[in-house]
């Protein structure tokens, strides 16, 4: 299974690496989404809490733009039926979601680098907690948006409704993502986090339970 | 026929009682309310805004039951049964938000003010939106039924975080919230023993009220279907 679901895995990259479409696609939103803060931005200074907020609406509306294709693709392409005999739901749903992780941990790598660059309330003091918020927050967006991807790929309004699907699901990752970045601006420790932690780590446990549980009924037609 | 005149009497009773009976600060006489600092006279509000939010958790929880429960069986009927579950349960969360936002009014000065609980009522307010929105892109019965069912369960995962672990853990205004030192947690009401009469009195009603609006709702769904596949083919 694990076999399958990396060789998956690699089919999705190799023709992600031929046609560049996601990656492209993702580049430019973050791009142009941070540019647009700037223009608005102007001159003025913006505090800690603001940035930190602005830091997860451009990976919020990224992610939006990137991540439906894993599985729109393969409807378009017509080649989800292969898919079914192939292999069994849950492998496909493994080897979807680790494109998905690998796509989120690439394009948030680069949207860090930015900000960090870019705006100077970015200025992390505590970076363990910074990395641990990151890494937690990462891996409950590409599970959640990729069973809402699931979901959206076999429904017929396929754009639209992707991010209005997915912010209310997100919604509490998001928040409480938002407040970790803020801890760690302001130098908070674990303990101070703990609450926080404790939220995200569940977030993430129970929509990887849940999205595997239920990627069956969504994949058979 | 009996217990809807019950029903009619005891939501009666409720209202009356609910909006007339007055707060004293030493309550002697059956009727009277004791005054709970930090909530005044706007303590009233509970009567009736609590119910609300209390029955759009339950018609939600519903609506994930019965979105199980066609996964399970692959009945439409299920289909129908959450559906109207969700349509009872959005009407009841508008309603409590409009309640909240006109007691928040009086008791924090402004309709809105993004406290954790109207953050949390509003997300609900998103997830059953984007719910419907979902269940109306899509034309077959049967693949409408299971994708929204598996919605239905995801989302309804996301909201024991937002009714039950954020607004408790965060500071905000709404009484039962972490730094609330006045009225103390939710379930620990400062209320007399015929305040607490009257409030759960008020649940009962209310719940009643829902379930037959639900029966009437679900039934008038599977009739419905029934009568546009008759004159369909």
């Amino acid at each position: 299974m694990h076999t399958k679901a990396y060789a998956l895995y690699l089919k999705d990259f190799r023709s992600e690496i031929r046609t560049r479409y996601a990656v492209n696609s993702l580049a430019m939103f973050v791009i142009v989404a941070t540019s647009v803060i700037l223009f608005s931005i102007g001159n003025e200074t913006i505090t800690q809490s603001l940035t930190a907020g602005l830091f997860w609406v451009v990976i919020f509306f990224s992610a939006m733009s990137g991540l439906s294709r894993a599985f729109v693709s393969e409807e378009e392409r017509g080649t989800s039926l292969t898919l079914q005999l192939i292999a069994a739901p849950s492998t496909i749903f493994s080897g979807k979601l680790l494109f998905n992780i690998v796509l989120v941990f690439c394009m948030n790598i680069v949207i860090t680098l930015l900000y960090s660059a870019l705006f100077d309330g970015f200025a992390i003091k505590n970076l363990a907690l910074f990395i641990a918020a990151f890494f937690f927050g990462n891996a409950g967006l590409a599970i959640a948006s990729t069973i809402i991807a699931a979901i959206i790929s076999k429904a017929g309004a396929k754009g639209t409704l992707y991010p209005v699907l997915s912010f209310p699901i997100l919604l509490p990752l998001i928040l409480t993502s938002v407040q970790l970045t803020l801890m760690s601006f302001e130098g908070a420790s674990f303990i101070d986090a703990k609450f926080e932690l404790a939220i995200i780590i569940c977030y993430d446990v129970i929509m990887l339970t849940a999205s595997y549980l239920l990627f069956d009924f969504v994949w058979k037609d | 026929m009996a217990w809807k005149i019950f029903l009619f009497l005891l939501l009666a009773f409720v209202s009356i009682a609910g909006i007339a009976f007055p707060i004293v600060p030493v309550p002697t006489k059956w009727y009277e309310f004791p005054f709970i600092p930090g909530l005044k006279e706007n303590a009233k509000i509970i009567f009736f805004h609590v119910p609300t939010a209390w029955l759009s958790v339950v018609a939600f929880f519903m609506s994930t039951i019965y979105s199980f429960k066609y996964l399970r069986k692959k009945n439409l009927d299920d289909d129908a049964k959450s559906y109207a579950a969700a349509q009872l349960g959005i009407i009841f969360c508008i309603l409590a938000t409009i309640t909240g936002a006109v007691w928040a009014k009086f008791a924090w000065g402004s309709f809105w003010s993004w406290d954790p609980r109207q953050t949390s009522i509003f997300a609900l307010l998103l997830i059953y939106g984007a719910w419907f929105a979902l269940r109306s892109s899509i034309e077959s019965d049967e693949k409408r039924a299971t994708l929204s069912s598996v919605y239905a369960i995801i989302a309804f995962l996301t909201v024991p975080f937002f009714v039950f672990i954020m607004p408790r853990i965060m500071k905000g205004l709404h009484p039962g919230s972490a730094d609330d030192t006045n009225s103390g947690p939710v379930i620990d009401f400062k209320m007399n023993a015929n305040m607490e009469l009257i409030f759960f009195l008020s649940l009962i009603g209310f719940t009643i009220l829902y379930f037959w609006m639900w029966n009437i709702g679900y039934k008038s769904i599977i009739y419905r279907d029934k009568i546009n596949k008759k004159y369909r083919g």
